[in-house]
């Protein structure tokens, strides 16, 4: 049976404590730059917050991986490298890469440091994965979410590595790593300036009626009704109109969120090694009931005893969930 | 401006400003992640209170005042919700997307400052509200208790995306 490794979000000093004392085998953090694909405002660690997190999660024996997983306009690969220094000098135990510069960087200076490849590299055949394996040494790969289990079953007996996958939490589902949207409509670059619908070029208009919309750099990406749960306005999950529909509706994904919590078995049959849950722009709140829940529940499969399925179910309440390609390609 | 509400800005300014001090002087590190909006003035309104809260985070002049809604400034960002909603929110007790997600808490103004705002928060280890109801002993204690049970918090579907 794999380890079932538990790796959990942090986007703050408080939240990766949170994470760790709920029981993360591994967080995944980043620095408060265009180096990672969480770059918010607010976000994120200075050099010495990390030094003092890593200290923190190897007492209780967690493991750090730091996220240098965006790509490095030409020219300015400097800010990744430093970050890798950093990241190496501070003691982490992998870096999450996207970028065969960056990767190629790290392998070369930083050899003794594993390397693990970012979903935002968006390999999903067993060629693109070992060549990464073979070129710089990566240890283990992050699926894009678009295999089913049995082909998670089939890529893991082609691969020399380990295999993550996301279990959890915002199901954005573009090629990942390649989604230019927020590019056309704002100027900057998700994955390279690391932000997807960026905070300052939202906006929330209300109107007397109650009526919501959310609009990004001026576009309205969607309209809420009084009463109707509204949603960050992710330009993938917004509602439009065209031509051939006058009435708004979701033209590339529905605001879903993923929930493998019923697959985990099977996940870890399939030789999956690690669990990542995906969130570091959330609560501490949200981490500390997330991490804790599927703590209890791999702890419970793991030991052959029936996990407590309710309670993981339960973490999505109300909102409309998933199990995306895991269980079928059909389910759009 | 009702008599009222400037009434309860006056009684409760010596108190507002005892506490902002005390969580300035305690966690110095949330004025660095609210970046350049330490400059920023928000409105943070709670529905049900007689006043709105003005705040301006700047270190080295701090703002945190009670203001009458009619006479409160033109706010760089507004968060306006229940009080215990807020409360808890200050508190990451509550996730905040989750809770805007559900149209319990409206924003409007400076979408940057609010998440700042709230990441700044949310890196606080501990309660705020408990740590200031501690400045005032047992009946302090006693109040947040109370407050706590008389206006519970409606379950926001915590888990949003
Ligand atoms: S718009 Fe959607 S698919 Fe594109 S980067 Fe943002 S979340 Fe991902």
């Amino acid at each position: 049976m794999s380890l079932a490794e538990l790796i959990c979000p942090a986007g703050t000093p408080a939240a990766l404590r949170t994470a760790v004392d709920a029981g993360a085998d591994a967080v995944y953090c980043g620095f408060q730059d265009a180096t990672n694909a969480r770059n918010f405002p607010g976000l994120n660690f200075t050099p010495d917050e990390l030094a003092d997190a890593v200290v923190y999660a190897h007492a209780k024996g967690t493991k750090v991986l730091l996220a240098l997983n965006t790509y490095p306009p030409a020219g300015k690969v400097d800010l990744w490298r430093q970050a890798a220094d950093t990241g190496a000098r501070l003691g982490v135990d992998a870096f999450i890469v996207a970028d065969m510069g960056v990767a190629d960087y790290i392998a070369q200076t930083h050899p003794q440091v594993r390397l693990h490849l970012s979903v935002q590299a968006a390999a999903s055949s067993p060629e693109a994965i070992r060549y990464y394996c073979e070129r710089f040494g990566v240890k283990r790969v992050v699926l894009p979410r678009i295999l089913t289990i049995p082909e998670i079953k089939q890529v893991r007996k082609d691969i020399p590595c380990e295999i993550e996958t996301f279990i959890f939490g915002n199901h954005g589902l573009m090629v990942e790593g390649r989604c230019s949207l927020t590019n056309y409509l704002t100027g900057q670059s998700t994955n390279m300036d690391g932000v997807c619908s960026p905070a300052s070029d939202v906006e929330y208009k209300r109107d007397a009626d109650g009526t919501m919309s959310s609009q990004l750099a001026g576009f309205t990406i969607d309209c809420f009704g009084p009463d109707e749960k509204a949603g960050y306005p992710t330009i993938c999950k917004g509602r439009y109109t065209a031509p051939h529909r006058p009435d708004a509706y979701y033209a590339f994904e529905e605001p879903v969120s993923l929930n493998l919590s019923r697959l985990l078995p099977e996940l870890i049959d399939a030789g999956v090694h690690a669990f990542k849950i995906e969130g570091r722009q959330r609560s501490k709140s949200y981490v500390r009931g997330v991490v804790t829940a599927f703590r209890h529940a791999v702890d419970d499969i793991r030991a052959g005893r029936p996990a407590d399925m309710a309670n993981l179910v339960a973490l999505t309440e109300g909102q409309k969930q998933t199990q995306g390609a895991f269980e079928t390609k059909k389910w759009r | 401006m009702t008599a009222f509400s400037r009434l309860s800005c006056v009684m409760i300014q010596p108190l507002l400003t005892r506490v902002v001090r005390r969580i300035a002087a305690r966690h110095p590190s949330l004025f660095a992640r609210l970046g350049p909006h330490q400059a920023t003035d928000f409105l943070i309104d709670p529905i049900e209170l007689p006043f709105a809260l003005h705040l301006r985070p700047d270190p080295d002049a701090l703002v945190f005042r009670a203001v009458p809604r009619d006479a409160a400034p033109e706010p760089g960002a507004l968060i306006r919700g229940k009080f215990m909603l807020l409360l808890e929110l200050m508190d990451a007790e509550e996730d905040g997307d989750a809770a805007f997600f559900s149209r319990d808490l409206e924003i409007s103004g400076d979408t940057e400052a609010v998440v700042r705002l709230r990441n700044a928060l949310d890196d606080v280890d501990g309660s705020i509200a408990d740590e200031t109801a501690a400045m005032f002993g047992a009946p302090g204690r006693a109040i947040l208790a109370r407050l706590r049970r008389n206006y519970p918090t409606q379950e926001t579907g915590a888990f949003a995306p």
